[in-house]
């Protein structure tokens, strides 16, 4: 059976790591090959990097920060933020990362997602979707899709983007929840649940970890497949260790960190 | 030297920075002359088995790894989609294949006992060492390593089946003969256990 995955998220501003509370004051904690390395090493079972400032200035620096954290760390790790055509996904792949996140760039092109999925496979491409509820009228689901870093309201249901996202050959799919986000009140299930249960694709959900039971909470009643983590793991409240110790006691099947030596020494 | 099989399709440099991290040198290479100069070869990569072996045959790439390095005795590990192409036959896209081991590749099912199942599987996932082989040296029994796989290899001579693994139904994750070695995960992906496995592999002795 495959584990459930925890993946610590690092937001990347101008080639340093930063910690988002709801999208707003970003304080500093450090570098982003060195804490990869720290959470590769605690037993990490992917990693996602997420580059807010994206614009084409800071580009070269981030895919710098990619090549550093590939030399770091032998797990898969996806980056996102701001990659809009082809050749953006193709150059964070090729700098290293194992997927690209898909955001913005792809309810603004939906082409993009399945000319990512053809160029490169589904399993490189995670469309990652920020979701609210905001009460608008004919939404299904009852959550909107919200981009540009959750200032913009496009009028899409949730679950019909995340179906519409698979059909077009998305690998996984990341639910984050702006109304969740930064909050510790834990991952928002609701939405979590709907679009595990309508899509055939994993789901990882986000936006929202406080405490070890919401990681339990979206394997169980979210059913999600992976669980973004960020603060609860950033400041120390918890270790990745602590989290699957939790898990594990609840019955969750998560991957055992083991320590091993890397060569045989002979 | 080791020679990383550059096929066309797959990003190959993870795992040429896994070996370099290793200490082993290696270079990738999509002409039949550095394959057939090397001392070893590994076929990495993600991808679609027709895609593959298109590529592998344009290149002159599945002639060479046929004689020159399954038939010749030299230690060969395929990842992933190079274990698929070691087959007579995938399902996907209903390719013909290398044919070095007897055997097809399959889809995992869609449901299982009318629950779906999700394919691909993404993720980390149980590996059980049934049969004892060198490359598993100091990797415990049951380690989880990171797969990303719609099919799986069937060999026709089950002994050949060297570790095994469920998604929905249990299936062959990794096969070994003589010189030939393979994995359906990702040892480059798969942490200190995966770098184990691959370092083991670099110190083969057939």
């Amino acid at each position: 059976m495959i584990a459930k995955r925890i993946i610590p998220c690092l937001d990347v501003r101008a080639g340093k790591v930063t910690k988002g509370v709801q999208f707003l004051d970003n304080a500093d904690v450090g570098d982003p090959a060195a804490m990869a390395r720290y959470y590769y090493e605690q037993g990490a079972d992917e990693l996602v990097f997420y580059d807010i400032t994206a614009s084409n200035e800071w580009r070269g620096i981030m895919l710098g920060v990619v090549r550093a954290v590939a030399r770091e760390i032998f797990i898969p790790f996806s980056v996102g933020g701001g990659l809009r055509t082809l050749e953006d996904m193709r150059a964070v792949l090729l700098a290293g990362a194992e997927k690209v996140s898909i955001d913005s760039g792809a309810v603004r092109d939906p082409s993009l997602i399945a000319a990512g999925a053809r160029a490169f496979g589904s399993q490189c491409v995670v469309l990652s979707m920020q979701v609210k509820r905001t009460g608008r009228a004919g939404l299904p689901s009852g959550h909107e899709v919200i981009i540009d870093g959750g200032r913009t309201p496009t009028g899409r249901d949730a679950l019909a983007w995340a179906r519409e996202g698979e059909r077009l050959g998305a690998g996984e799919l990341c639910i984050n929840s702006i109304d969740a986000d930064g909050t510790k009140a834990g991952y928002d299930l609701e939405i979590t649940r709907m679009i595990a249960d309508g899509v055939g694709i994993p789901v990882i959900a986000s936006g929202g970890a406080g405490e070890p039971r919401h990681l339990l909470e979206a394997f169980t009643k979210g059913g999600a497949d992976a669980a973004i983590v960020a603060s609860i793991v950033h400041y120390g409240d918890c270790t990745i260790p602590d989290l699957k110790r939790y898990l594990r006691a609840g019955g969750v099947e998560v991957r055992e960190a083991i320590h091993l030596e890397e060569r045989s020494g002979t | 030297m080791i020679a990383i099989v550059d096929y066309k399709a797959g990003n190959l440099t993870s795992v040429a920075r896994a070996l370099e991290h290793l200490g082993h040198q290696c270079e990738i290479t999509d002409r039949p002359e550095r394959v057939r100069a090397a001392d070893r070869a590994i076929l990495p990569g993600v991808g679609a088995a027709g895609a593959t072996m298109e590529n592998l045959r344009a290149l002159g790439l599945d002639e060479v790894l046929r004689n020159d390095v399954a038939r010749a005795g030299k230690p060969f590990l395929g990842i992933c989609i190079g274990i698929q192409v070691l087959l007579d036959q995938s399902e996907e896209d209903d390719t013909r294949c290398l044919g070095i081991i007897a055997g097809r590749v399959v889809r995992f099912p869609a449901a299982v006992d009318g629950r779906p199942l999700k394919v691909p599987q993404i993720g980390w996932n149980r590996v059980r060492q049934v049969r004892p082989h060198p490359v598993f040296r100091g990797v415990p029994d049951n380690t989880h390593f990171y797969f990303v796989n719609s099919y799986y290899p069937i060999p026709d001579d089950p002994a050949l089946v060297i570790a095994a693994s469920d998604h929905g139904v249990p299936f062959c994750a990794a096969i070994a003969r003589d010189n030939v070695v393979a994995t359906q995960f990702h040892l480059e992906k798969s942490g200190a256990a995966g770098l184990r496995l691959l370092d083991n592999f670099c110190r083969l002795k057939l």
